[in-house]
């Protein structure tokens, strides 16, 4: 090789590793599943979700955690049912479950909090199934980080257990 | 002319980088907690079924590193931890993992499929809440040489900084 191709040669070198990197970081994050595909006018913010719990029960929605059961027994917002892991078949089997009694303008908010928003594998997919179902007013809690910090730390209303 | 090309390279290669670490930055929890106390004990079978007693370790560094398989952070954590595992087992390093999935099988997918070689017990609520509560994965744990919790770090983790720590522990 010659010197004078030496520093294309390290430039190419380095982004290439930038680009592998960033490959494996999304490897396990299916863009067609994401919390993404999630439409930003479908998203609700902590506060307005801890605003809708205090208020009357005409505007009451109902609640699921399309998430891990570990972490839903450690901490879930009061009231809300255990759907499974969106992205997972045996989640997506109980979300139907859950929601089969529910008339299709029912308003539900959908929440995960297992990781940062743009890694969650549940929330799209749950999304998407009561989207197919026909539910017509789904919303997705924006958790940025995961329901421990953007929730419970913030000293929003928590129950535990089952 | 040409020096000036490879510097604009170089600049954008480098913006591209810090954008990247910066987006990937871990948070290290700054709340008091279980920091700086003795890591909760705790006895579990690992996925061979041979016992598992943090307290055993003791003269070891551990790295306790808690996570999921829908965990797409945690994915690309394991390899390295295992990695670790080797690079650093005889300076006294244990990395230690605690599934928090609902059941063992897909655990025992992702550890063939990792070909991960650690310790893996599956983890439950109690177990999340003697740590602090364990809303959110990855979260890691590093606990020194006299068991005390030292560093608590939640999201994917800055693997070159946590790295240089585990280093720094396995030092002293």
């Amino acid at each position: 090789m010659r010197p004078k191709n030496l520093p294309k040669v390290l430039i190419f070198l380095f982004l290439a590793g930038l680009l592998m990197g960033q490959v494996a970081r999304t490897q396990f994050s299916n863009p067609a599943t994401s919390a993404s595909t999630v439409p930003q006018a479908q998203l609700m913010q902590p506060t307005e979700l801890v605003r809708l719990l205090k208020g009357s029960g005409a505007e009451q929605p109902v609640v699921f955690q399309v998430g891990s059961f570990v972490m839903f027994q450690q901490a879930h917002i009061p009231n809300a049912g255990f759907a499974g892991p969106g992205s997972q078949p045996n989640g997506i089997i109980l979300l139907n479950k859950f929601a089969a009694p529910l008339k299709k303008n029912q308003f539900i908010v959908i929440y995960c909090g297992c990781c940062p928003w743009n890694r969650c594998p549940n929330i799209g997919p749950a999304y998407k199934q009561l989207r197919d179902l026909g539910f017509t007013n789904v919303k997705a809690l924006y958790l940025a980080n995961n329901f421990g910090d953007d929730w419970v730390a913030k000293g929003y209303p928590t129950a535990r257990g089952e | 002319m040409r020096t000036a090309k490879v510097s604009a390279w170089l600049t954008c290669a480098a913006m591209l980088w810090a954008a990247g670490v910066q987006a990937q930055k871990p948070k290290e929890s700054t709340s008091p907690g279980i920091l700086h106390r003795t890591a909760p004990e705790f006895v579990r079978a690992d996925l061979a079924g041979r016992s598992i007693d943090l307290k055993s370790y003791r003269g070891k560094v551990v790295l306790l590193n808690f996570w999921a398989t829908w965990c797409a952070p945690c994915q690309i954590e394991l390899p390295k931890f295992d990695a670790w595992q080797k690079k650093y087992s005889a300076q006294g390093l244990q990395v230690l993992a605690v599934s928090m999935d609902d059941g063992d099988a897909p655990v025992r997918r992702t550890v063939r499929r990792l070909r991960l070689d650690f310790p893996i017990v599956m983890g439950d609520a109690k177990l999340g809440d003697e740590y602090g509560g364990v809303l959110g994965l990855p979260v890691t744990f590093l606990i020194d040489r006299e068991g005390r919790v030292v560093a608590k770090l939640k999201g994917e983790t800055d693997l070159a900084a946590l790295e240089s720590q585990v280093k720094q522990l396995l030092a002293k």
